[in-house]
């Protein structure tokens, strides 16, 4: 039906008018059996057509080549499902007292204070050095380079790194937790830097304002609102991240009281417990992210 | 004059009152964590030279390459495996949790908090639980990772449907397109260079996650590494790093280019 009407449309009416409908031809992208094309072709949408395409082939891939040492699914899915119920429906504490768990709470939180407060920091001189607009060329794809690197590092293989020179402990936890910290901060705010408006750095350079001048008077200025957003955004991470280091590398914190429940003691019921307090702290602490991010805005 | 002395004054005073401010901060999560500032500060150096002298690959550890890199194309399959179940299935509750495509208030929220429960509990959590009944198998894994990524994945995709669709699913409305129509002729294409983003994000994401769970499910390339630690192996750990970080760079320096394309 469609194809016949454009087909009438396009036929020429009259002497005059042919040869613009002729010209106009040229510009109709059809398809081999006449139709018009609706959807113009597009890069980005091919893009995006072929990523999804080859995403789900990995994954198919993924699943067939799997080793799944014959597991029984069915029984596992069954176990699974009584745990999950023991661990959320049936919370109790056994071993540790509220007191002791909410100041195990409390060392995470400071764990994680520690290593954000040290990773801004030391971001903050970092991406002075890395961000396009201030810096030299070769010194930023040199510091990129290497932050690059260190944020590809996962944090708990820091973590252990770190904890062969400085034993096992505190200040293993928050020098592995920096280091990524640190990385990925820097990357955040040197974009900061990036966006902000260059006229501003110009005009105190024009007035001779020293290196440390332009930094305090137009850089801090200008970032500060998106960074103490980045920030309080990676203190999240960290939080959750010193949950994690407890458990897997021995930090300390309510992850190690997680890891003595779940796999030392095999105390469902207390996990439970455990882990509805560092959701709550974490839900409490996304509210105040958002609030924050919504201020900052 | 004096008003701009009284700002460059009162920038001086707030910057020493943040500066004080830290420095109490700092004091007190120090003590409360039992962190000597002195001895953090110690051990960065002590760290980088005991990094440069011992993590650097030898002839033995070359040896056990091609096992490293089997593990490695298991955790970077599973990584893609995890986030695209997750995506798809975190595609349909988003629709349920948007502000322009759900049923009704009620079931909007439900799905709100249970995605919040989701991605708020440990993965950590999940793995320790998973382990007792699925035990040292790629699903623990798995599991662990799906529902973290799940949880994120919801909230993310019921941002992007929030912020990119408004406007053509209030055109596709005024035509009365049915809901069906609504997703495939609006949502999805106006929402997809959106979410390949946060997919792109989770992949890489999920590759650092998936070491953590391995040391501590016994599986995968964290178990590797944790292997080679604990035997005091490091030559041979630090292989695992390099070829992790070669892994991430790769899979990052990809994403960009695709998110370049794409946005």
């Amino acid at each position: 039906m469609i194809n016949e009407t454009v087909a009438v449309a396009t036929r020429p009416l009259s002497g005059e008018k042919s040869s613009a409908a002729v010209n106009l031809e040229r510009f109709v992208n059809r398809s081999r059996n006449g139709k018009i094309k609706i959807g113009a072709r597009n890069k980005s949408q091919l893009a995006v057509k072929l990523l999804v395409l080859v995403l789900l082939s990995i994954t198919v891939v993924a699943f067939v080549t799997f080793d799944y040492q014959g597991i029984d699914f069915g029984q596992a899915v069954t176990d699974t499902l009584h745990n999950i119920k023991t661990v959320f429906l049936e919370p109790e504490l056994s071993r540790d007292t509220v007191g002791g768990v909410l100041y195990q709470l409390l060392v995470t939180f400071c764990l994680g204070t520690l290593s954000t407060l040290i990773g801004a920091v030391l971001a903050f001189f970092c991406s002075l050095l890395c961000a396009r607009n201030i810096a030299h060329p070769v010194c930023v794809n040199i510091v990129k380079s290497v932050v690059a690197v260190a944020r590809a590092v996962p944090t708990v293989l820091w973590v252990l790194i770190f904890a062969v020179s400085a034993g096992l402990g505190s200040v293993a936890a928050v020098a592995g937790l920096t280091f990524h910290s640190f990385a990925y901060l820097t990357k955040a705010y040197a974009e900061s830097i990036e966006e902000m408006d260059h006229g501003v750095i110009e005009a105190l350079k024009a007035n001779g304002a020293s290196y440390w001048q332009i930094v305090c008077q137009a850089i801090l200025p200008s970032t500060i609102t998106s960074m103490v957003a980045w920030t309080f955004m990676r203190f999240e991470i960290n939080f959750a991240n010193a949950v994690a280091m407890g458990a897997a590398a021995g930090a300390g914190g309510i992850g190690f009281n997680l890891f003595m429940a779940g796999s030392f003691y095999f105390d469902l019921h207390e996990m439970g417990l455990l882990t509805y307090i560092v959701v709550i702290a974490v839900v409490i602490l996304e509210m105040i992210s958002t609030k924050i991010k919504a201020k900052v805005k | 004059m004096q008003t701009t002395m009284d700002i460059f004054k009162k920038r001086k005073l707030t910057y020493t009152l943040v500066f004080l401010a830290f420095i109490a901060i700092f004091a007190g999560a120090s003590v409360v964590a039992e962190f000597n500032p002195v001895d953090g500060i110690s051990s960065f150096p002590a760290a980088i030279q005991w990094i440069a002298a011992n993590l650097i690959p030898d002839a033995g550890a070359m040896e056990r390459f091609p096992k490293i890199l089997s593990e490695l194309l298991e955790t970077a399959l599973l990584s893609v495996a995890v986030t695209v179940v997750a995506a798809v299935l975190a595609f349909f509750f988003s629709l349920l949790g948007s502000n322009i495509t759900k049923i009704n208030g009620l079931l909007k929220r439900a799905v709100r908090i249970v995605a919040a429960f989701f991605r708020n509990v440990p993965d950590v959590v999940w793995a320790m639980l998973l382990m007792f009944s699925f035990g040292q198998n790629i699903l623990t894994g798995f599991f662990a990772l799906f529902f973290t990524t799940f949880g994120l994945l919801t909230r993310a995709f019921i941002e992007t449907i929030d912020e990119v669709s408004s406007n053509c699913v209030e055109a596709l409305d005024a035509t009365g397109a049915n809901f069906i129509q609504k997703v495939f002729q609006g949502i999805i294409p106006s929402s997809l260079p959106g979410i390949t983003t946060w997919v792109l994000y989770m992949i890489e994401t999920n590759i650092r996650s998936s070491t953590l769970i391995g040391i501590l499910t016994a599986t995968g390339i964290g178990y590797l590494f944790d292997l080679y630690y604990k035997r005091l192996d490091f030559a041979s750990a630090s292989l695992v790093v390099l070829s992790i970080v070669v892994l991430v760079l790769v899979i990052e320096t990809v994403s960009n280019k695709i998110r370049k394309v794409i946005l």
